[in-house]
């Protein structure tokens, strides 16, 4: 087994307020192979966007977040790392794409511009005519076919699947090892959620980039991942393969968010009880139990 | 069958006008009965809040007519006709003063439509919080403090406060996280069985549209394509768009793979 791209151990992380530090994650684990795509699924107020932060290296620069633990990115600990040696990182070794493409993309920019800052975080060099070329490469690859248009048009000029393409492309113009996705397309459309999804599938797979999918939809992360992480209130509470983990959930906060999702095939709203103490059950690690 | 409590005949609604006009509703007609919860679904861009809209009396039709029980509604509707249709939106946190408490709101729609001794109104905002599964003291409590599913109890709770019969939904889940949503689907399922509610349930996402709804109106582009009982659409579309939709819902049970690629394999036949 080759050595992970992204290596989380024991994070935890505290925000000290007026009333003293609030723990809010309270030492997660998780590992992701290159090439691999894992989903961190939660609710909102469960971690998982603020691990997202600290793996880009936001939150350690935040006065007020006291993080521990170690964050392993292709061998390198992120917490050993300067600042800059981080803000390096982001946009060329790592990308992230948001839940809404239209209010990520800057408004008063047009599209090619912004490509051309993209390359230029890798390549401080890249001239505007040659950024627009290798932009119209990748839009092609993300199948827009009127590159062109796209480049010339500023965000608000194109539709919501559009931008969400055209963020994908930005996202993987540099050729990240690892790209994060913050909830991917959840602003969007269903059928056209479902393009991005395919499309965004089969990019990393081209790239072999691995992927860290944050998501509160249970169905699309049984339609993306590989394997699959649940978060509940800042502690792991099962993971494994997603196969595995949808046809035997063991964890009671895993069985109550797989009951609270509705079928398309019927049987009425399910009846959810409050918060249960037994979500405070262990963790359930469905590859540790399985022989390797 | 008794009468319709709402009925559309050949409504539309266009904006702008000559050729930079857009047909945001194109002729639609149907009926809606006392107690019934109709579904409307469709993508961005398909006339579903421009038919909200109308129905709440926002802006009216541009040709056609809406009916409550019979009466046609008028462009300027009298007070008794807006109390009658409420609306739920998506977001609580926008749709809620955030200045104002929670008892506050739900007192000012008591207030404006009369409903109550005076005297009495503060009994009722307690009663009304209940009612939604909070209890009576967050009347003081302000929109911010609380979660997001306790703000969407809140906007029904204000919904239910003018005495309603039609409450419009537009989508009034989709913010919220999937445990919050299965037990707030719940107390709306609950409310119309116990009050006699109709709801308009404005939504894309067809799980819910599956579990909740009667019957299902699918709008495509401004049109309505297909209306039928929820499950005849889900079983036999008869549309391919309906096809589509249904099978590009993310799913998470084996019979759901099996229910989406049996449309999906239909939507094939179809294609010339």
């Amino acid at each position: 087994m080759s050595a992970p791209m992204l290596d989380i151990r024991d994070l935890h992380l505290s925000f000290k307020g007026h009333t003293g530090l609030t723990e809010v994650l309270h030492g997660i684990s998780l590992h992701i192979q290159p090439g691999e795509r894992v989903a961190l699924v939660g609710e909102s107020g469960s971690g998982k966007s603020v691990t997202a932060r600290i793996v880009l290296g936001l939150l350690q620069d935040l006065p007020s977040a006291r993080i521990t633990g170690q964050v392993l990115f292709d061998g390198r600990d992120l917490e050993l790392m300067s600042s800059r040696a981080r803000h390096a990182l982001r946009g060329t070794a790592m990308s992230m794409i948001f839940q809404d493409p239209t209010s990520s993309l800057n408004p008063v920019f047009r599209i090619a511009d912004q490509f051309h800052d993209v390359l230029r975080r890798a390549d401080p060099s890249v001239a505007k005519a040659a950024a627009h070329d290798r932009a119209a490469a990748i839009l092609a690859e993300v199948s827009i076919r009127d590159a062109q248009r796209v480049l010339n048009a500023y965000p608000f000029q194109l539709s919501g699947g559009m931008n969400q393409r055209v963020m994908i492309a930005m996202a993987l113009a540099n050729e990240p090892a690892l790209l994060i996705a913050d909830e991917p397309g959840t602003a969007l459309d269903v059928t056209v959620q479902a393009q991005t999804l395919q499309l965004m599938r089969r990019l990393v797979e081209d790239h072999h980039t691995a992927v860290l999918f944050i998501s509160h939809n249970l169905g699309v992360v049984r339609e993306f991942a590989d394997r699959l992480y649940v978060i509940y209130k800042g502690r792991m509470v099962e993971q494994g393969p997603t196969d595995a983990v949808f046809a035997d959930p063991r964890h009671p906060y895993t069985r109550a968010l797989m009951a609270a999702v509705p079928h398309l095939t019927g049987g009425g709203i399910p009846e959810i009880a409050e918060a249960s103490p037994d979500f405070a059950a262990p963790l359930v690690d469905h590859e540790a139990e399985a022989p390797s | 069958m008794t009468a319709p409590i709402l009925r559309l005949s050949d409504v539309s609604r266009t904006f702008g006008t000559g050729d930079g006009a857009v047909h945001a509703v194109r002729s639609v007609s149907f009926d809606v009965a006392a107690g019934e919860c109709l579904a409307i679904v469709g993508e961005s861009g398909s006339g579903k809040s421009t038919l909200a809209n109308m129905i709440l009396g926002i802006y009216p039709p541009t040709t056609g007519e809406i009916a409550l029980e019979g009466t046609v509604l008028p462009a300027r509707r009298a007070l008794a006709h807006r109390q009658a249709i409420q609306l739920v939106q998506q977001n609580p946190l926008s749709s809620l003063n955030p200045k104002r408490s929670i008892g506050a709101t739900l007192r000012l729609a008591l207030d404006v439509h009369g409903i109550g001794a005076p005297a009495d109104r503060a009994a009722i905002v307690g009663a009304l919080l209940e009612e939604v599964g909070l209890a009576a003291e967050y009347a003081r409590r302000a929109p911010a403090a609380l979660s997001g599913g306790q703000r969407q109890r809140v906007a029904i709770a204000r919904a239910l406060a003018c005495q309603s019969r039609v409450v419009v939904l537009d989508e009034p889940t989709s913010a919220l996280d999937v445990l919050v949503q299965a037990r707030v689907l719940r107390l709306l399922d609950a409310l119309r069985a116990e009050r006699g509610l109709t709801y308009i349930f404005i939504t894309h996402d067809l799980s819910v549209v599956r579990n909740i709804a009667d019957r299902i109106a699918v709008f495509e582009k401004g049109r309505m394509i297909e209306i039928g009982d929820t499950e005849t659409i889900f079983s036999a579309p008869s549309q391919t768009y309906t096809r589509r939709l249904i099978s590009a819902v993310p799913v998470i049970t084996g019979d759901e793979l099996a229910l989406r690629d049996k449309l999906a394999a239909h939507t094939k036949e179809d294609a010339p």
